[in-house]
């Protein structure tokens, strides 16, 4: 199957979109979210990870097959990381400490 | 002759060179696991709970980790050669609902491999990283969580007993509907409950871990979805049953093990159920109960399954028919050897014993004699077929191509097949198991 | 049987179609493994994080975060490169692919020299876990913790890297067609994606005052 191409300054565009949302990942670790800095850090990681996947590796142009299994990563991750949280939190001893400003 | 890509119509799985090197990491991984048990061996249990293994044990945790971490990623590759070669490398007009079941078990155990092993590699691996920097990521007395570990391992663990079964269904599939005469009731539901089987197996590991310290909560969601896994187990057990109604049944040896296999791993599927609810589980967790549930299930269901399986494709493998007699005289010395030494364990595990402990009371004795003496009889069903399976390859009568009369696309290969299985690519136009007639 | 590029087809494959599209399949199949592998220790980590939220900060603030920034900007650039150097392995254009192939590995060499650098000033200042570490107070265990999710974490990357400019440079010399190069991506692009996440977790937990 043919793949949708990537022009030279398409993935220029694609840089730059990378690099600005890393200023502004690390910019935004400065400032006190509280317990939103976790969920923000990670949604512009998730950004810049999507970005990369669908562009770079082509994920946009690529076979149903193939974007299934990339998800099944990331789902079995995410159920990996729900189920044993899930008890964690329930069983760990509340920690009294928190960031600045934080509430659990 | 590969047990995906022949069946698939393929000349070959989609990685050859992968195959192979899946098998080199295979005998490495397998060298350096028994290098483990020769050097001094490991004495943390195969389920390495820290922080014993992680930090107090004086055994060989980091060979016997490496060994096991070797020896997954042999499963990952050819897992990823399976899954590549069903995708792409079908034979013309072999759609996905024509796919022989076995291959679909094959496909689904595939899936859970891919998913499931690199947990537990990078699990290990941390537990050796403990052991030689001393992090204390699973160790409480600096500030880690044993349940961690578990969480972690079991996240594998318990998908992989999918791994081990899954296979032996496939074979059932194949060997029920060839000496009934009948194509599989549900072809659907049963290619569907596969692969149900495979994903749900995923939300079920803390099962294991009732009695751990776990959260109650968390243990009750685990315990719903425990019971949720065993329906598509049941489906395919109801379709099984289905497909022998009204069939025409004959019983030689492949097909007395798969009748074995679906009474037997019905069993140990209920007991698995009754594991499940955790009120039961917190008295019957580590006794013989649970024992006799999983070997109902891995000897009553899946060696059966493997010796239905050896019986079956051995002439296609070898060009050699093994004597059907003595193979039938195996087949139940076996399921009365089983039978003999397990289902003593329902009720010892029942009435208290320990699992893992070195003596019992007295009170269990006549029990666990009856075990012993089954398990001496089922030795004897062991030994027959290896000797007469190793006397066929060079004394019995050549095989046919298709001694069974079979339909799938391997029995139209001679036996054995020739290097490429096919001379030319097969076209299929047929359904699944068209026994009947073709109109 | 053969392909654009007049190499023949590899057995078993009937095409070139059937080739391609089981090679990246299976690629595909491997990443989804990889998640898998270092999804573990994300899951570690998160169960330390949710538990122990200030002594994470405080470790994670020990970190240099323009070093860790330098770090993710590069790798990010060498997946552009690397991008680049498929789409002209892609036209044909082998040498000017093997340019941006060599551009990719040095920028992939680039980020190991500058993480041997952090190593080795972790382990001056005695934050490598073990009998040394010399984090004091009641936020020491969990300092520890982190340190050492930090180091294995950071460390498997480190080892991928590794692994990622061999392949860079075995892609490089055998340049016959874009089928391998294209893999090598896949992979070169992942192990990036792992470190965009790696960044703000272990560098960025919290730098407000």
């Amino acid at each position: 199957m043919t793949v949708r191409e990537l022009s030279g300054r398409g993935a220029a565009t694609i840089l730059a979109a990378l690099l600005a949302l890393t200023a502004l990942t690390t910019a935004v670790a400065y400032a006190d979210l509280g317990r939103f800095a976790a969920a923000v850090a990670i949604a512009i990681a998730t950004a810049k990870a999507l970005l990369v996947a669908f562009y770079f590796m082509e994920l946009r142009a690529s076979s149903r097959v193939v974007r299934v299994y990339a998800a099944a990563g990331i789902l079995f991750l995410a159920l990996l990381l729900l189920g044993t949280l899930d008890d964690s939190v329930r069983r760990l001893p509340a920690s009294d400490e928190t960031p600045a400003g934080a509430s659990r | 002759m590969s047990s995906i890509a022949s069946p698939s119509g393929s000349i070959d799985v989609a990685f050859p060179r992968l195959n192979l090197a899946s098998w080199y990491v295979f005998v490495v991984g397998g060298v350096l696991t028994f290098a483990t048990l020769v050097i001094g061996g490991v004495d943390t249990g195969w389920t390495f709970y820290t922080p014993y293994s992680s930090t107090y044990a004086n055994s060989h945790v980091i060979t016997a980790a490496a060994g096991i971490f070797v020896v997954g990623f042999s499963s990952i590759l050819t897992a990823i050669n399976f899954i590549a070669t069903v995708h792409t490398m079908r034979a013309p007009g072999l759609t996905w609902m024509r796919l022989p079941l076995f291959v679909w078990s094959l496909y689904a155990t595939s899936l859970i491999i891919v998913l499931g092993t690199p947990v537990i590699a990078i699990t290990l691996a941390l537990v050796a990283a403990e052991r030689l920097f001393r992090f204390g990521i699973f160790n409480p007395a600096l500030g880690g969580d044993p349940l961690l570990f578990q969480h972690l391992f079991w996240f594998y663990s318990h998908p992989a007993v999918y791994v081990m079964i899954l296979p032996g269904m496939g074979v059932v599939s194949e060997v029920i509907s060839c000496f009934s005469r009948k194509r599989v009731f549900g072809y659907r539901m049963v290619a569907f409950s596969s692969l149900a089987i495979a994903l749900l197996g995923f939300l079920v590991w803390g099962h294991h871990m009732f009695v751990s310290g776990m959260s109650a909560f968390s243990g009750m969601i685990f315990s719903l979805l425990s019971f949720l896994v065993a329906i598509p187990s049941a489906i395919k057990v109801f379709n099984w049953t289905a497909t022998l109604h009204r069939g025409s049944i004959s019983f030689q040896t492949p097909m007395l093990y798969a009748l074995g296999f679906i009474g037997l791993f019905t069993i140990g599927g209920l007991t698995g159920l009754f594991l499940a609810a955790m009120a039961v589980d917190v008295h019957v967790h580590d006794t013989y109960f649970v024992i006799a549930h999983f070997h109902y299930i891995m000897v009553g269901g899946m060696v059966m399954g493997y010796l239905g399986g050896i019986h079956y494709w051995w002439p296609k493998m070898t060009g050699r028919m093994y004597p059907e007699s003595w193979a039938r005289l195996a087949a139940l010395i076996v399921f009365i050897g089983f039978n003999l030494t397990f289902f003593p364990q329902f009720v010892l595990g029942y009435l208290g014993m320990p699992r893992r402990y070195h003596a019992y009371p007295p009170e269990f004795q006549v029990l666990n004699v009856l075990s012993s003496a089954g398990a001496s009889i089922l030795a004897v069903g062991y030994l027959i077929p290896m000797v007469y399976l190793l006397w066929s390859l060079r004394y019995a009568p050549r095989a046919s191509s298709n001694p069974w009369g079979a339909v799938g696309l391997e029995w139209h290969t001679p036996s054995p097949p020739p290097p490429h299985n096919f001379a030319k690519t097969p076209v299929v136009s047929d359904e699944t198991f068209s026994y009947a007639p073709s109109t | 049987m053969s392909d654009a590029a007049g190499s023949p087809v590899a057995e078993p494959f009937e095409d070139l179609e059937q080739e391609r599209a089981a090679r990246r399949l299976g690629m595909w199949v491997f990443l989804a493994t990889e998640v898998l592998f270092f999804g573990g220790l994300f899951t570690g980590y998160a169960v330390y994080r949710a538990g122990h939220p200030a002594a994470f900060a405080e470790a994670s603030r020990r970190l240099d975060v323009l070093l860790g920034a330098l770090n993710t900007s590069v790798l990010l650039t060498s997946s552009f490169t690397m991008a680049t150097a498929v789409r002209l392995a892609r036209e044909g254009s082998g040498r000017r692919a093997r340019a941006w192939l060599a551009l990719t590995a040095a920028l992939g060499a680039a980020f190991l020299a500058v993480k041997g650098f952090e190593y080795a000033e972790k382990f001056r200042e005695r934050l490598v876990p073990g009998a040394s570490f010399g984090v004091e107070g009641p936020h020491a265990p969990a300092e520890r913790i982190f340190f050492s999710f930090y180091f294995v974490m950071t460390g498997l990357h480190a080892l991928h890297m590794l692994v990622g400019l061999g392949v860079v440079a075995a892609v490089a010399r055998r340049l016959r067609d874009d089928g391998p190069v294209e893999l090598a991506g896949l992979y070169w692009h992942f192990v990036d994606v792992v470190w965009i996440y790696l960044f703000p977790l272990l560098y960025l937990v919290s730098r407000h005052a």
